[in-house]
């Protein structure tokens, strides 16, 4: 303790400096640690769902395939789809979240550090108790929308399905937690003459994705328990025999899956909203019509989830209802389209790796578009449904969109915060590697979807048609592993080259390039001024004289005690009772030790 | 108090957007007990069991508890340690008192033959108060803590800030009660008496 409480003030009054060591990273509370820590456990998670997606890959090469069986396959797909949601796309945008944010909005940390830290582990915990699933007996394998009563004790009986329940518990309240923290520290601590309408798209767009997130969650956090009392305590909620309506689940589960999709997009097109203008040396066109058409995006999206159900048999109406409202979300996804693209053009652009992803999603989230909207009329999605039409959608816009919209994030931030920049030759190739592999893996699955193709079978027979496709699609999916592997090679390579990149290397215009690359702990020494939107170009920045004075947060160990508690409490729901209430005593021990430790 | 770009306090903010997000937890569960109303296929019914005159009584006690609650913040903001702790002290007993109700009328359903997995009645039933009670529950040993800093004179006006947070979420759980209230009680059928 007596290191830790040594750290905490080296690291907050010198201001300028990091304590080193594991436990200052284990008691850390600050921002840009935070977000280091939840991109990195999300990039394991991303190689870990792609090591997931070869394998899906090799089976499917050629029919009759025996690599898997058809069990590890159904949980393989399912791992693959959870682990690339909730574990990968999710903490990665968290990282860029957490890094990113306060220094864009001129703060000094997040509203609530410990309650930050928390996040952290705790998705942490969630995501290595389901994970650990593949050791204890099996992994969950009902896909990851887990339709009932597939998930019932009687069709699911190993313990595969709590552990999804469990995992999924922790990871979902993890990610409310992250979320109502970020909403305070986006309206509450924005620096002086930083109003909404300046506030730079990336930021606009995590409010807007917090906003998601603490709406939607709770449905499908429901939806769990409801699952985790039928296969416990024997309640009938998707019971069919007792009167209960495994349609139910369908309902609350994509209450929280399709506004989950935005949640997982929005990020990526704030991202591009801040490269884009950044690498055409302009002002994004249409700023206003951007940030609007982003909550336009988000609220529509909590109106069309039955799209997912049109095979259910709602009724014409309900269909019909959901279709028109699905086909509406295409205008502001549309909208967001010209703008990125009227912001180019005059431009003089400059083709670095931040842009050339971004450019990438422009097209390639197109595309992805354009089949969403084919699924939108419930005619044409009954032919569609289930088949690999809709596993090439949501891939074009969740790989194609969200990833690549990432990767445009990690090639812009890295200098900031590493102080080096990625090598620009690996990056291109990387860049152009990956769509290729990405347009080879996805783009035939449109065929073999519409020539029938079901999702979700680990095999299927030879002259149907399918074998062309399928070979391409895993040929692609192996040049998308040589890109990624280019990726981590530069990865570790530029960490290891000399920190050259300065203040602002790409000569951005927000508030993250006004301090230097990586940021002292307390990033700004006096708090700025902001007097215009894109205020490093238009002198729209003011620091105001003298010193200021400021005390950065503790570090705190208390946030990763409850965490942990809160991890044994799910785990003692499969152990037994005992550990279950030692785990609810350490978190709510955790939680006093917690409230009456000083924050400063 | 540090500066925020809206003048509302952080911690404020932070429990109306909890707040926010508990509203789709409880509308889930509400929107599930309307769902399956009527449709369990073997006995004991809600409206043999609901007892509307009992938990009248029980629900009048709950809001009595958010009346100490206003009155307990005032105190506190008045920095009058006696009412503060006297306030504090009876919202939480009321709040115990709500809890020990709800204790007494799943003991009695169990008694009736009403097991958690009996029909979807009792899945939605126990699910959706419960849930309430466990929120009752978390306010109890909160409204406990403030009590206890105050018996140790250390809840003065300077933390009114603390006792206000506590007091949304009372008030919150409070107004979740009078629509499970209506929607499970009031709307069930069951005789008055």
């Amino acid at each position: 303790m007596a290191t830790a409480e040594a750290a905490a003030h080296s690291e907050g009054k010198a201001g300028g400096t990091y304590a080193g060591g594991l436990w200052s990273w284990i008691t850390t509370v600050d921002h840009k640690r935070i977000g280091i820590l939840y991109f990195l456990s999300g990039l394991f998670f991303f190689l870990v769902g792609g090591l997931e997606a070869m394998l899906i890959r090799l089976q499917l090469a050629v029919p009759e395939n025996t690599v898997l069986s058809a069990e590890v396959f159904n949980q393989l797909f399912t791992m693959h789809g959870l682990t690339m949601v909730l574990f990968a796309v999710m903490p990665m945008a968290a990282g860029a979240f957490n890094y990113i944010v306060p220094l864009q909005i001129g703060a000094r940390d997040v509203a609530f550090p410990r309650l930050n830290a928390f996040s952290y582990w705790l998705f942490l915990c969630g995501a290595l108790l389901l994970n650990s699933s593949f050791f204890f007996g099996g992994a969950p394998s009902a896909g990851w929308f887990a339709y009932a009563n597939l998930t019932s004790s009687q069709f699911s009986p190993g313990h595969g399905m709590d552990f999804y329940v469990l995992g999924l518990a922790l990871a979902g309240a993890a990610s409310i937690v992250a979320a109502l923290n970020f909403i305070v520290t986006i309206i509450n601590l924005r620096a002086p003459g930083l109003t909404f309408m300046r506030l730079p798209l990336f930021t606009w767009m995590t409010l807007v994705v917090s906003f998601l997130i603490i709406l939607a969650f709770p449905p499908f956090t429901i939806g769990t328990i409801f699952l985790l009392f039928d296969r416990m305590f024997g309640t009938l909620f998707f019971e069919p025999s007792g009167g209960g309506d495994p349609v139910l689940w369908q309902h609350l589960f994509w209450i929280f899956g399709h506004p989950e999709v935005y949640i997982l997009i929005l990020p990526a097109f704030g991202i591009v909203s801040d490269v884009i203008p950044t690498f055409s040396r302009k002002p994004l066109f249409g700023y206003p019509v951007v940030v609007y058409s982003g909550i336009l995006i988000a609220f529509l999206g909590f109106g069309v989830w039955a799209h997912h159900m049109f095979s259910v048999g709602l009724g014409p109406i309900a269909n019909s209802a959901f279709s028109g409202l699905t086909m509406l979300i295409a205008i502001p996804t549309g909208v967001k389209m010209f703008n990125w693209i009227a912001t180019m053009w005059g431009g003089s652009i400059r083709f670095r790796a931040p842009m050339l992803f971004s450019i990438g999603l422009v097209a390639m989230f197109t595309i992805g578009g354009l089949s969403g909207v084919m699924h939108a009329s419930a005619p044409a999605d009954l032919q569609q449904t289930d088949t690999y039409f809709v596993v090439a959608h949501l891939h074009y816009v969740l790989f194609g969109g969200t990833i690549f919209g990432l990767f445009a994030g990690i090639y812009y931030w890295f200098p900031k915060v590493t102080g080096r920049l990625l090598g620009e030759r690996l990056a291109t190739a990387h860049f152009w590697l990956l769509l290729i592999g990405m347009n080879l893996t996805f783009f035939p699955m449109h065929f073999a979807g519409l020539h029938g193709m079901p999702r979700r079978t680990f095999t299927y027979p030879a002259g149907l048609g399918f074998e062309g496709y399928n070979l391409a699609s895993t040929v692609g999916a192996g040049i998308t592993l040589l890109a990624m592997l280019l990726f981590l090679l530069n990865f570790v390579r530029s960490l290891r080259s000399e920190a050259t990149a300065g203040a602002n290397p790409w000569e951005a215009s927000t508030l993250e390039w006004a301090t230097s690359s990586p940021p002292p702990v307390h990033n700004f020494d006096v708090t700025p001024e902001v007097t215009s939107r894109d205020p490093l170009w238009y002198d729209g920045i003011a620091l105001p004289a003298g010193e200021e004075e400021f005390h950065m947060p503790n570090p705190s160990y208390w946030p990763l005690v409850v965490a942990g508690g809160i991890l044994m409490a799910a785990a003692g729901a499969l152990v037994g009772l005992p550990v279950a209430l030692l785990g609810a005593a350490v978190a709510l021990a955790g939680i006093y030790g917690w409230s009456f430790e000083p924050i400063h | 108090m540090e500066r925020t770009s809206t003048g509302v306090p952080n911690e404020k903010m932070l429990m109306w957007a909890f707040i926010g997000s508990e509203c789709m937890l409880f509308g889930s569960l509400i929107a599930t007990y309307l769902a399956y109303r009527g449709r369990s296929i073997v006995g004991p019914y809600e409206e043999e069991l609901l007892n509307i005159p009992f938990i009248t009584v029980t629900t009048f006690v709950l809001l009595m508890s958010s009346l100490m609650m206003v009155l307990a913040l005032s105190a506190v903001q008045r920095g009058d340690p006696r009412g503060s702790k006297l306030f504090l002290l009876l919202t939480a007993l009321l709040g115990l008192v709500f809890l020990a109700g709800q204790v007494f009328e799943f003991n009695h359903f169990a008694h009736e033959g009403l097991g958690l997995g009996r029909n979807l009645f009792s899945g939605t039933f126990f699910l959706t108060t419960g849930f309430h009670g466990a929120h009752v529950t978390v306010g109890v040993i909160w409204l406990l803590t403030l009590w206890a800093m105050a018996m140790r004179g250390r809840l003065g006006p300077e933390k009114s800030l603390k006792v206000e947070v506590a007091g949304l979420y009372w008030h919150f759980v409070d107004v979740v009660w009078i629509v499970l209230f209506t929607v499970i009680y009031l709307m069930s059928g069951a005789s008055g008496a």
